[in-house]
């Protein structure tokens, strides 16, 4: 069901009859019966006034912000409402949902299986149809990816698009809000109404938000970079992806195959920047105007703290953090002179489909390794949706669609077509 | 062994901009009840973002200006990391390598001594921390946090330790005072805390021992500093500041003289105990990992914008006493006092201005003396009032002193037996015709009636 049928009431329901089977929702909002408009799901690293903000922290557990956040404020006077907070990884550290500190989140299509993360609670919210669409958060890859485990649209705006005021900071430089639903118009809609310069953030974007896109798609021109289709991807998945391209192509869009940096690198210079601003960043948790003290933190957020503090520390600080800015440069460039050739960039957005319960816990750097495909534009500040694009042993498989920046509009385009020419969108799981 | 202080100083202002560094919340926070003027960005509270006070920053920009400096075209934000109770984020919004202005310098005319240049190695601009009471709660001594001051910008000043005396210290802070003021960017008072100083002071040996003489050269290089340097804190005046500097100077003294090196630390001044008491070794300085600010962008200001607001800088101090004395044919030190406070230097120019108008010329110098001496209130009498009283009263005085004659003449044509008396070596005669005239008038007797008789007599 679309956002302009479902009702609060139906969300409601809906969630009191299956979200104890994946706990997609931390808090249900109280006051959420009594109102009128469509219903949407928070990821809870977004302060909501007078409702609990925890983050998935046991550090801000019956935590109540006396203040929204940004794209709080905007959804509610959009005619919004609040249906509740969705679980996620506590700090957004993680790629699973797994490292909440309330428990997992179970992905809706195998509840045996994860979600991703770290927006996990807001795409199994979506992908089961409590709720038609969320808000969530992408540092690199907590939108994209757990769309793409669950089987939704994911989209991640570009740096400075969205107001990250009132978004519990994770990488103060790649933060993103974003927005996830069944469809792209859904998913488009709710971008639509949070997009836009703030006052209260500075490095919020006055560009201009453009006009919709309504290109033919004959005139856009598709690149697939060879180093994302990763000879260690999961069986697969790099032929449902060249099988989407090849949708792409029949729709008129012209492909070409282009070189990338080896997304391998971005991985060590998005772990260094991302743990270097999350070890200031938690700094101010010391449970003295708020939440519980430090011990509360779990075991990821404090390795996570221990290497940031370490690479901005003296005598560290230009062989890590220093030298990751350097690369992240490098980066930049390197999508700047793809994007000089193609339009877009279409590549697989994980190299796995959703993994089984436990996975996260084998891997000191589980999230940054199942990030690889979303790294590298994350710290560029590139926007990316993803898009389901089929199924393997009846788990979704997603494919990203990365823009130069500002360049949602198009992307949007080519993602209406994509999904008008396919029915991945209209498979949902049996829950 | 003889010592000679080297003393540097840090210097934080408290800039009166209405809001604060990085959120909406008012800068002005002395005296209000605690934490009501707190928001979620200046409480450090999840999720909130800073946003740059644009006044805060051309005000320190402005204040680099009045200290000589160079503006550096690129410039930024970047935090600085530790834990205290009173700082929300547990990391400072302040600047580290690229701060607002660098390389200035202020001259001194201190009075002991030979004039002087003391360097200026930076101004910078950063947010203020949270302030700290101690009390009994329910029996047990607690310390209670006011996040009011949290956010309020603050200016802060590095000199090169450049000082070699504590007169120098004293000079500088004067006048750096008067700059700010004059610049009308604070209050810049040590008492209410919108001034505060953190002077760092060690001893170098300048002979080492009878007959040798250790030249010292000014400025001393890097190298040459004393391997050791100890912060104050807790300075509320420049009193204490001597007071301070004097007790730190003779306290390292005393150890070097016994072969000790003091430690490298920082000492706060007890104004009880009439001493500096060691606070934290500094031998563990924080390591504070200073970053870039992400939630700020870089600045980069034009050329044309940095000349733009040097055009705003007001004629400062120095400029204005030494065209005063050109200008107005008044003394250093009349020139000096007026231009202490430039509202009165407005003032005294205001009331030239018009006594001119009134064809009133010349009046310069009565001008500045009734205001210094008189202790005229600006407030009170605007300078068309004041240039009227002094007319009136060069005018009273003429007229008085062609009654004065008047008078005396009489006294002494009614007085021939004293004025004889006089004549022939009697000085109480000419006390008692002063006496009558004194008497006639009403008023004491003053040197001028003296003076006036003895050349009639």
């Amino acid at each position: 069901m679309g956002i302009k049928n479902f009702t609060v009431e139906e969300s409601l329901s809906r969630i009191k009859k299956i979200d104890s089977r994946i706990h997609a929702f931390l808090a249900i909002n109280p006051d959420a019966q009594k109102e009128t408009g469509f219903p949407v799901a928070i990821k809870d690293n977004f302060n909501t006034l007078s409702l609990e903000t925890t983050a998935s922290s046991n550090i801000l557990g019956g935590y109540i912000p006396p203040y929204d956040a940004t794209v709080v404020r905007k959804l509610k006077d959009a005619g919004a409402v609040i249906v509740g907070k969705t679980n996620m990884d506590a700090f957004a550290h993680g790629s699973s949902t797994e490292t909440s500190d309330f428990g997992p989140t179970l992905n809706p299509w195998n509840t045996d299986y994860l979600p991703g993360g770290s927006s996990g609670g807001s795409a199994a919210a979506v992908a089961s149809g409590e709720v038609p669409v969320a808000i969530g958060s992408e540092t690199a890859g907590s939108i994209r990816q757990p769309a793409a485990w669950c089987g939704v649209v994911g989209f991640k705006p570009t740096y400075g698009r969205v107001s990250r005021y009132g978004l519990i900071a994770m990488a103060s430089s790649t933060d993103c809000p974003g927005t996830l639903a069944k469809s792209v118009n859904d998913a488009a809609f709710l971008y639509h109404l949070i997009a836009g310069y703030d006052p209260l953030d500075a490095t919020s974007s006055q560009s201009d938000l453009g006009k919709i896109d309504t290109r033919d798609l004959k005139t856009v021109t598709v690149g697939l970079p060879k180093q994302y289709f990763l000879d260690s991807a999961q069986k697969g998945i790099n032929e449902k992806i060249q099988e989407a391209a090849k949708v792409l192509e029949k729709l008129g869009v012209k492909l070409i195959e282009i070189d990338l940096f080896n997304p391998q690198y971005a991985i060590s210079v998005y772990t260094v920047i991302q743990r270097s601003e999350v070890s200031s960043n938690l700094g101010r948790f010391d449970g003295i105007r708020f939440g519980k003290t430090r011990e509360a933190f779990n075991a990821e957020n404090k390795r996570r703290i221990m290497l940031g503090t370490y690479t901005l520390s003296e005598g560290y600080y230009d062989e890590y953090y220093k030298k990751a800015q350097q690369v992240r440069t490098i980066i930049i460039s390197d999508f700047a002179a793809a994007f000089s050739k193609v339009d877009l960039i279409l590549a697989p957005t994980s190299p796995t489909t959703a993994l089984k319960k436990g996975a996260s816990q084998n891997q000191a750097m589980f999230g940054e390794l199942s990030d690889i495909l979303v790294e590298p534009s994350a710290v560029a500040g590139l926007p990316g949706i993803n898009l389901p694009c089929g199924f393997i042993e009846n788990l979704p498989v997603g494919m990203q669609l990365i823009g130069p920046q500002w360049s949602e509009e198009l992307i949007i385009n080519v993602a209406q077509k994509y999904e008008a020419a396919t029915d991945w969108h209209n498979v949902s799981p049996k829950i | 062994m003889n010592y000679q202080p080297i003393i540097g100083l840090e210097v934080h202002i408290e800039l009166a901009t209405n809001s604060k560094m990085f959120c909406a919340c008012p800068a002005d926070h002395f005296g209000r009840s605690p934490n009501s003027q707190t928001c979620p960005v200046c409480l450090g509270l999840p999720g909130a973002l800073p946003v740059p006070n644009k006044k805060a920053v051309d005000w320190t920009i402005l204040l680099g200006l009045a200290l000589g400096c160079r503006i550096n075209e690129n410039s930024k934000f970047d935090r600085k990391n530790y834990f205290y109770p009173d700082l929300p984020k547990g990391y400072q919004i302040s600047q580290f390598d690229e701060p607002l202005a660098v390389s200035g310098e202020v001259k001194l005319e201190p009075q002991n001594s030979e004039p002087k240049t003391i360097r200026i190695r930076r101004v910078h601009l950063e947010e203020d921390t949270g302030k700290l009471q101690h009390a009994e709660l329910n029996g047990e001594e607690v310390s209670l946090v006011d996040f009011n001051r949290s956010g309020v910008p603050l200016a802060e000043i590095v000199t090169e330790p450049d000082f070699r005396t504590i007169e120098e210290v004293d000079n500088f802070l004067k006048k750096l005072q008067k700059i700010i003021r004059y610049l009308g960017i604070s209050g810049a008072d040590m008492e209410k805390g919108s001034m505060r100083l953190e002077p760092s002071i060690s001893l170098q040996i300048i002979n080492e021992g009878p007959g040798q003489d250790h030249m010292i050269q000014f400025p001393l290089p890097n190298s040459e500093l004393p391997k050791y340097r100890v912060e104050l804190k807790n300075i509320n005046s420049f009193r204490f500041a001597r007071k301070a500097l004097e007790f730190e100077f003779n306290r390292q003294k005393e150890l070097l003289d016994k072969g000790e090196s003091p430690i490298q630390q920082t000492r706060g001044w007890n104004e009880g105990k009439n001493a500096t008491v060691p606070q934290r070794t500094k031998e563990e300085a924080n390591d504070y990992r200073y970053f870039p600010e992400p939630d700020i962008p870089p600045m980069k200001f034009q050329t044309t914008f940095i000349s733009k607001l040097r055009a705003t800088l007001p004629e400062l101090p120095d400029a204005k006493s030494l065209r005063f004395q050109k200008e107005y044919k008044i003394s250093k030190y009349n020139s000096d006092i007026l231009t202490d406070d430039r509202q009165i230097a407005d003032y005294f120019e205001e009331s030239v201005k018009v006594a001119n108008s009134q064809n009133e010329s010349g009046q310069e110098a009565n001008i500045a003396n009734w205001i210094i001496n008189k202790k005229v209130d600006i407030s009170e009498v605007v300078p068309g009032e004041l240039v009227q009283q002094i007319v009136l009263g060069k005018q009273a005085a003429q007229s008085d002193e062609v009654e004065l004659n008047k008078i005396i003449d009489r006294v002494i044509a009614e007085n021939p037996k004293a004025v004889e008396d006089y004549n022939n070596g009697k000085e109480n005669s000419l006390q008692f015709i002063i006496g009558q005239v004194a008497r006639i008038l009403k008023i004491k007797p003053s040197a001028e009636i003296i003076t006036l008789v003895k050349n009639k007599l």
